[in-house]
């Protein structure tokens, strides 16, 4: 690797497209600090006026699960479908409450 | 070699990068057998989840080359935003070049969560070990040629990136997904420029039927080779990397390119072009492969400018990158 | 001269010195040191000529002599041309003095429309309101950069300070004002320059303080003439480049 490649750590651009919704990840950029990461995502994801808030982090700070996970994190839900309110049908006769 | 040594594909989003493991034989075999099923039964492969070796490293190259395409891409056009003939070309221009850097990073970006950094590729693409598309290896000599690239290249390009957009790879997927919005306006844009010039005086048609001649062929020739000589055509198409032949692509922009070419009435330099009743599509003529090979080997009217800049930005920016890379460990360390 | 030429060529300066300056963001496209801030260099380069066109527009429509934005900005000629030599000047791809060119710039470009967002000319204040989200950005972003190449590495610190000396003989033209000032200044419709110029040094030092630069001892040359179209040799090339195409193919339409 040359030497004039200092690269600097990456940082994923999370975008709130408008006021009330949740941020969504838009992809990540380069930046040596969190002041920086914010302007440069700012330059590079808000070029189509593509949200109202910004948050940058550093991508190493983030904790994913692994795909081996996804039985233990995710399956154990399977067998909770009264979570879901499609579950509770309302007997006949009865009047529906919204 | 009762074991074989491998790196799992690590990701942006996670922090163990560079996590190794060994696998037996009838592991790797199972897991790829695994890996197979998932390509053939459409499910996506996301950066943690394991995959052979051999789809790492061509997805990496592929990935990588179309990065730089994209910001290599941006000189030939980028020499004509200070001559730009009206304001509102030149802020269109200027947009649509800066684009194109968005493009490269977002590429980069994606190819990043296959464990290679920015600067390492941007280091192949230096030293010539990368390749980039040949298209950008052609000079743009007058304006009309802004218009010729934004409507064939790009046109070319949206072919390509609307067919990737459903690729294996999710990283790579999502960013063909996000650059496809763009590309449109690229495309129209482009087109634009001819229409208007098409309809102008008679040297401003001049101008955008030479740009044609200049460009079509080349812009053929951005689908790659014939899919008879594609080197890496079967495994990218096994893996649903590459979801098309090269020429069924190639046709695909021909059929789509020649009724708007023939609606500003420019001409399509090709004695051979012809559409076919029995097929529905343009029969055309050779492409001079021997140029293409020629190009993309380096010996192309432009690769050693191209080069040069790309270089000379690399070089010239250096100073930058330390001093702000100097400043946040300084504050870093201010901090504790 | 009566206020609406007064204004017109208020129009113009405030035009041509943002259509020069973008002139010289632009040719960073594809050439910056990090793809990040190559695209950050055209997005200020997009605002600027967007306001360019905002204030050539109104000019043209003021003067009502059938010349369009793009005339005034392309069949003009240099002892014409109305801007501040400090944004013609070139940068020859050194990032400090690109940056350092914009960063003093705005810092101007600020208080004018900070200013003049409130100006008795309708058009001008909503030209005004609009410029100046754009040039806090500016302000934002390239003083974040003075700090950290002036509190960077030694490298990057002598190199700053090398643009900072090159360019700080035409800042004091940025004040320059004449009579078109004074009549738009009695109308409500412009802004007093000499009111700005301490706010504009407390602002560049408060910069600089943070990026360990100071400020040069005024003395030597001072640069002078911009809005009496007195320039330096560099517009003149600039102009041939961007003026090429309409001057070459007079009746064409792009
Ligand atoms: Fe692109
Ligand atoms: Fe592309
Ligand atoms: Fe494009």
């Amino acid at each position: 690797m040359s030497d004039n490649n200092h690269q600097w750590p990456i940082w994923e651009v999370f975008i709130q497209p408008k006021n009330g919704s949740a941020h969504e990840h838009a992809g990540s950029v380069h930046a040596p600090d969190g002041e920086m990461a914010l302007l440069n995502a700012r330059d590079v994801y808000g070029r189509r006026l593509e949200g109202v808030n910004m948050w940058v982090v550093p991508a190493l700070a983030i904790v994913a699960s692994t795909p081996d996970d996804v039985g233990p994190f995710f399956d154990p839900a399977n067998d909770k479908m009264y979570r879901w309110p499609n579950y509770f049908k309302t007997p006949e006769g009865i009047k529906q409450i919204s | 070699m009762h074991f074989v040594k491998r790196i799992l594909a690590n990701c942006n989003q996670t922090s163990n990068i560079g996590m190794e493991t060994t696998l037996s034989v009838e592991e790797l075999n199972k897991r790829e057998a695994e890996f197979d099923a998932k390509i053939a039964s459409g499910i996506t492969i996301e950066p943690k989840d394991w995959m052979p070796e051999r789809y790492r490293k061509q997805l990496l190259r592929m990935m990588s080359q179309h990065a730089h395409s994209e910001v290599v891409g941006m000189l030939p056009e980028g020499n004509w935003i200070t001559r730009a003939p009206s304001l509102a070309r030149k802020a269109v221009l200027l947009a649509k070049v800066q684009d194109e850097a968005g493009h490269g990073l977002y590429i980069y970006s994606a190819a990043e969560t296959l464990g290679m950094d920015r600067s390492e590729m941007i280091d192949q693409l230096l030293s010539g070990k990368a390749k980039y598309s040949s298209i950008f290896n052609y000079p743009t000599l007058t304006w009309a040629d802004i218009g010729a690239i934004g409507w064939l290249v790009d046109g070319a390009a949206i072919v390509n990136q609307t067919v990737l957009a459903k690729c294996s790879y999710g990283p790579y997927a999502r960013a063909m997904l996000r650059i496809c919005k763009e590309e449109n306006f690229h495309n129209k844009q482009g087109y634009q420029i001819m229409a208007y010039l098409m309809r102008g005086t008679k040297e401003q048609r001049e101008m955008a039927q030479d740009a044609m001649n200049r460009f079509w062929w080349p812009s053929l020739m951005m689908f790659g080779p014939s899919d008879t000589n594609s080197p890496n055509s079967g495994d990218l198409m096994k893996w649903k990397v590459k979801l098309h032949s090269n020429d069924d692509l190639r046709q695909r922009f021909i059929d789509r390119t020649v009724p708007q070419a023939e609606a500003i009435g420019l001409r399509i330099p090709d004695e051979n072009l012809k559409f076919n009743e029995s097929t529905r599509h343009y029969d055309f003529g050779e492409i001079n492969w021997e140029e293409f090979k020629q190009v993309v080997s380096g010996n192309g009217p432009c690769n050693k400018l191209r080069m040069k800049q790309r270089a000379d930005a690399h070089t010239n920016g250096a100073w930058v990158r330390e001093a702000a890379a100097a400043y946040s460990a300084k504050k870093a360390a201010s901090k504790n | 001269m009566s206020s609406k030429n007064a204004l017109i060529e208020y129009c113009l300066r405030i035009a041509d010195n943002s259509s020069i300056l973008a002139h010289r963001l632009s040719e960073w496209s594809g050439h910056g040191p990090i793809l990040e801030e190559d695209i950050a260099m055209s997005n200020m380069a997009l605002d600027l000529i967007g306001q360019a066109r905002g204030f050539y527009a109104y000019a043209a429509t003021l003067e009502n002599k059938g010349r369009s934005e793009d005339d005034l900005a392309f069949r003009r000629d240099a002892r014409e041309f109305v801007n501040r030599n400090l944004v013609e000047q070139p940068d020859h791809k050194d990032f400090g003095t690109a940056i350092m060119r914009s960063f003093l710039y705005s810092c101007l470009s600020y208080l004018q429309f900070r200013t003049l967002m409130n100006s008795n000319d309708e058009t001008v204040s909503g030209l005004s309101a609009k410029a100046i989200k754009e040039v806090i950005y500016h302000v934002r972003h390239c003083g974040d950069w003075i700090v950290r190449l002036g509190d960077g590495t030694e490298e990057s610190h002598q190199r700053i300070t090398d643009s900072l000396n090159d360019l700080w003989m035409y800042t004091n033209e940025l004040f320059e004002q004449n009579e078109v000032d004074a009549i738009l200044l009695n109308d409500g419709v412009g802004v007093d320059l000499t009111l700005l110029q301490q706010d504009w040094l407390n602002l560049v030092k408060e910069i600089f303080s943070q990026a360990q630069l100071t400020i040069p001892d005024v003395g030597g040359y001072q640069s002078s003439g911009g809005i009496k179209g007195l320039h330096t040799e560099h517009l003149g090339f600039i102009l041939a480049e961007m003026q090429f195409l309409p001057r070459a193919y007079p009746d064409a339409i792009w």
